[in-house]
């Protein structure tokens, strides 16, 4: 397949997503919204999360903390806090607090490069994951800035978009959901294309090169130290950005909001949604959301026979179905490690192969 | 003599690489065969093919029976292999790697066998404590051979040992190998960049080349060989 | 004054030495996993975490005493060590480290769900085999399940410490660990013994739990806490060193103990129970920026 009209077909696809996402609010409920818009958050962590670990191979087990710095900086320019007593300006509307969100992320993530230049593979995930996990400690600890063990609340502020009233926007009344369902997305997409942009070009190139030998690129002049802390820093933005959202979509942050788990479920997103590439981080972002949720028997999970998510009596031993506490989670960690056996590369992988296979059997007729 | 080990056609690849086309080889029981050739002829890969180390099609016998490519079951069924470089267990001390040796032995006289290689390489026994990382190059040759024999082998596979050695050392090297030979019956097949010397401790030799076999003869045959004479022995 | 603080500090260095005997067998397992097979066993207190639910309800529901219980629960985790790396962590061992982050992941995530699932969360009791009396020593109160923790967790490194160095299987097991093309040379069965690994692994980790549980009592989240003590454990003393596994875990479990107790003095008031976890977050990153081979790792060169 030329790079030309590889390019063309990602384009329409991505045209066709944009169509789709638009679209879809007139066909779902209100609750479905707002898990959609979920799921557009998680995929801009997952953006940002790949240009991490699926271009330079910097595994990171702690980008949940990076969203909480994004979501903390957007709650306490909307509701302030003790430190600064009170609100900053007035309080700072919610939408407009984004890009601080983001900024703020990247450059912890640009000083956080720095030192992460001297750690590789596995003692850098279990750096990152040390992070993560006295996160909430230290959020709970340093009180009069983050409102410690109680978080801050967004809820009813006059800075939180559509929350008591409905939004008027272009004509149309939105529910809050509503509202940030087209939010979450309409960023979702933007930063897709933006990446997609950013790894095209030479810094792409760069990251690429950094990932599958760093000798080489040594040896190619490219900068070790810049790009992969480059790439740090933007992968912190993106998830500073969606930490901001989660904020927003949550109407509070508090010390557990960002646990460990989130971190978790960020590099298990990026890993089954495929390294390296975009398409399949879309799929990546709605496993992470979804499978618990479908285990239990909600959403498509409707779908699954009464007895496997109930449970069921043989010869009088009861069997729990998957739907009682630990079932979700039993069912999640056994796919993961499903996932990991048949699809190592992803479902950007699969799309790669299957994209080649299709094409190849095209090419074929037409001949030379 | 009868034979020991028997190579028909055997065929290997690292990964889509061919490195080996068909090689055919066979050797006596008692005997010291030679492998030459240049770089990237598939000497090694030869030796690899045998004990397993490689992925490989084709028919490897030892005693008439054939030999799986499982490096575990080759070392049991009485084949030591000295791999290239050395393969010293270099974290374990000296005596900690002639106990491996006879890893696969379960008689009771390891430790008499210790002492009887000990009187080879008399320096074994003052050094046993010692990591085997810390010791020469030679050293760590002569160590390997010495934890090879352990294990009471049939059939010796030796790759490339004078790699990296000086001149004294792999002599030295050499010198004890054909003592085993003589005084012990072992058989060796032996893999070697350096001609001369292959030459002169083996009774025949096949020379590779592009992972065929394109020559086969005697030592002295060979010797006397004119296109072995100036592409291996430089004149 | 000096007597009594002394017989103070003495008492949380006891305690410390049990909490830190735990770490240590812990620490312990995560290195030798690391060691043979270059895995982070992210899943290792999970596992743990099961024995000790396996254990409990051998003495809880099915009326076991105790040392009967415990050696089931040591020979069943062993059995389940071996086959997790067999059956799960094989077949993507050689494959990318993130794959298998992921599966030690997924491990972890599968064994705490299956423990609540089977068991559910509700926290439960088992008791020490030591009872929970105090004695007196010399004016310090010692509790008797301490001093019985620090011997179990003695003996079972001294056992380890036997088995690598004076068995032909420990040997078998240090080659291939260190050098497995060549191990298997000699005829080492190497998938086995890094098999074997895993399981002793989860033997040490079936003991560690066993010996937190009495204390800080049996739920699925009980070992989350002690891991990252143990990954603090492992990486202070080296992550490649079982020595300074064991003797990290040791140090730490004094160490906090000690920070604790000077915190009842105002300079240090700061230095609160919640803290205790940061500040072994802490020592990881600044072990692993520093000095990443720990205290008795060596230096290895770094393979271009």
């Amino acid at each position: 397949m030329s790079p030309r009209t590889a390019r063309r077909a990602g384009v329409a696809a991505f045209v066709g997503l944009a169509l789709l996402v638009y679209a879809l609010p007139a066909f779902i409920g209100d609750f479905k919204a707002q898990q959609y818009a979920y799921v557009a958050i998680y995929l801009i962590a997952l953006l940002g999360l790949n240009i991490l670990t699926g271009y330079t191979g910097q595994i990171s087990l702690g980008h949940g903390a990076f969203m909480a710095i994004g979501g903390y900086t957007t709650a306490i320019l909307m509701a302030g806090n003790e430190q600064f007593g009170g609100s900053i300006g007035g309080g700072i509307k919610d939408v407009w607090t984004l890009p601080a969100a983001a900024l703020a992320a990247g450059l912890v993530g640009l000083a956080f490069g720095l030192p992460a230049l001297r750690l590789s593979g596995l003692y850098l995930a279990l750096a990152t994951f040390a992070v993560a996990v006295a996160l909430p400690s230290a959020l709970k600890r340093f009180e009069t800035f983050s409102g410690g063990g109680s978080g801050i609340n967004l809820f009813g502020l006059p800075e939180l978009t559509g929350s008591i009233a409905n939004v008027e926007l272009l004509g149309r009344s939105l529910t809050f959901n509503d509202w940030l369902y087209y939010l979450c997305w309409t960023l979702a997409l933007a930063a897709f294309a933006l990446a997609w942009l950013l790894l095209r070009g030479r810094t792409g190139r760069a990251f690429r090169a950094v990932r599958d030998s760093e000798v080489a690129a040594l040896a190619s002049g490219i900068s070790l130290a810049r790009y992969k802390t480059l790439a740090f820093g933007i992968s912190a933005a993106y998830a500073g950005l969606a930490g901001g959202l989660y904020a927003i979509a949550n109407t509070f942050v508090n010390p557990d909001t960002f646990p460990i788990a989130l971190s978790i479920f960020l590099l298990v997103g990026v890993v089954v949604g495929g390294l390296g590439g975009l398409s399949g981080l879309v799929v990546g972002a709605v496993f992470v959301y979804f499978l618990p949720l479908w285990a239990q028997g909600q959403d498509l999970g409707a779908l699954l026979p009464d007895a496997v998510v109930q449970g069921f009596e043989v010869g009088g031993y009861r069997f729990k179905g998957t739907s009682a506490p630990g079932g979700p989670a039993l069912v999640y960690g056994a796919v993961l490690i499903l996932v990991m056996f048949l699809v190592p590369d992803g479902v950007s992988g699969l799309f790669r192969r299957a994209g080649r296979r299709l094409l190849a059997g095209r090419r074929r007729p037409s001949g030379a | 003599m009868k034979t020991l080990l028997e190579l028909d056609d055997v065929r290997a690849r690292y990964g889509p690489v061919q490195a080996l086309h068909g090689v055919s080889l066979t050797v006596r029981e008692g005997e010291v065969v030679a492998v030459l050739g240049a770089n990237g002829a598939g000497k090694t890969t030869t030796l690899r093919a045998i004990s397993g180390t490689v992925s490989r099609s084709g028919t490897v016998e030892l005693d008439g029976r054939p030999l799986r490519p499982v490096p575990e079951e080759v070392a049991r069924a009485g084949v030591a292999h000295v791999p290239e470089g050395r393969g010293t267990f270099v974290e374990l001390t000296v005596t900690e790697n002639l106990r491996l040796g006879a890893y696969v032995r379960r008689d009771r006289q390891v430790k008499a066998d210790i002492r009887r290689i000990q009187g080879y390489f008399p320096w074994l026994a003052e050094r046993g404590a010692q990591r085997a990382g810390t010791l020469s190059g030679g050293e760590q040759q002569m160590l390997a051979l010495a934890r090879a024999l352990m294990s009471r082998p049939r059939l010796l596979l030796l790759d490339e040992p004078s790699l990296g050695l000086a001149p004294l050392v792999v002599r030295e090297f050499y010198r004890i190998v054909r003592e085993l030979n003589e005084r012990e019956g072992l058989t060796v097949l032996l893999v070697e960049q350096d001609a001369r010397i292959a030459l002169a401790v083996s009774a025949r030799a096949y020379v590779l080349e592009a992972g065929r076999v394109a020559l086969a003869g005697t030592s002295e045959e060979l010797r006397g060989n004119e296109s072995v004479r100036r592409s291996y022995l430089g004149y | 004054m000096p007597l009594a603080a002394a017989a103070d500090v003495a008492q949380q260095v006891v305690s410390g030495l049990a909490s830190g005997g735990v770490y240590a067998l812990l620490a312990l397992a995560l290195v030798i996993i690391h060691r043979s097979t270059g895995v982070i066993n992210f899943a290792q207190g999970e596992m743990a975490t099961l024995s000790t639910y396996i254990a409990w309800t051998l003495t809880a529901n099915h009326g076991w005493s105790y040392w009967p219980a415990f050696a089931v629960t040591l020979a069943l985790s062993f059995g389940g060590g071996v086959a997790v790396h067999r059956l799960v962590i094989r077949p993507v061992e050689r494959g990318s480290v993130l794959r298998i982050v992921i599966v030690t992941i997924g491990l972890l995530i599968a064994i705490n769900g299956f423990v609540v699932w089977q068991w559910s969360g509700e926290p439960q009791q088992l008791e020490s085999p030591f009872g929970t009396e105090t004695f007196t020593v010399g004016g310090v109160a010692v509790a008797r399940h301490d001093v019985g923790a620090i011997g179990v967790a003695l003996a079972m490194v001294l056992l380890l410490w036997a088995l690598f160095q004076l068995t032909k299987l420990g040997l078998a097991l240090r080659a291939a660990a260190v050098n497995p093309e060549e191990a298997r040379l000699v005829g080492v069965r190497v998938t086995w013994m890094l098999a074997l690994g895993w399981g002793l692994a989860a033997g040490l980790g079936a003991v560690a739990g066993m010996l937190t549980a009495p204390t800080v009592g049996l739920d699925p989240q009980m070992m989350q806490a002690i891991l990252i003590y143990a990954f603090a454990a492992a990486v202070l003393g080296g992550i490649d060193s079982p020595f300074g596994a064991v003797a990290g875990g040791l140090l730490l479990g004094v160490l906090l103990n000690l920070l604790g107790y000077v915190s009842r003095y105002e300079p240090f008031a700061w230095f609160t129970e919640e803290l205790r976890l940061p500040a072994a977050l802490l020592i990881i990153l600044v072990v692993l920026l520093v000095r990443p081979v720990g205290l008795f790792g060596r230096r290895e060169a770094h393979r271009v």
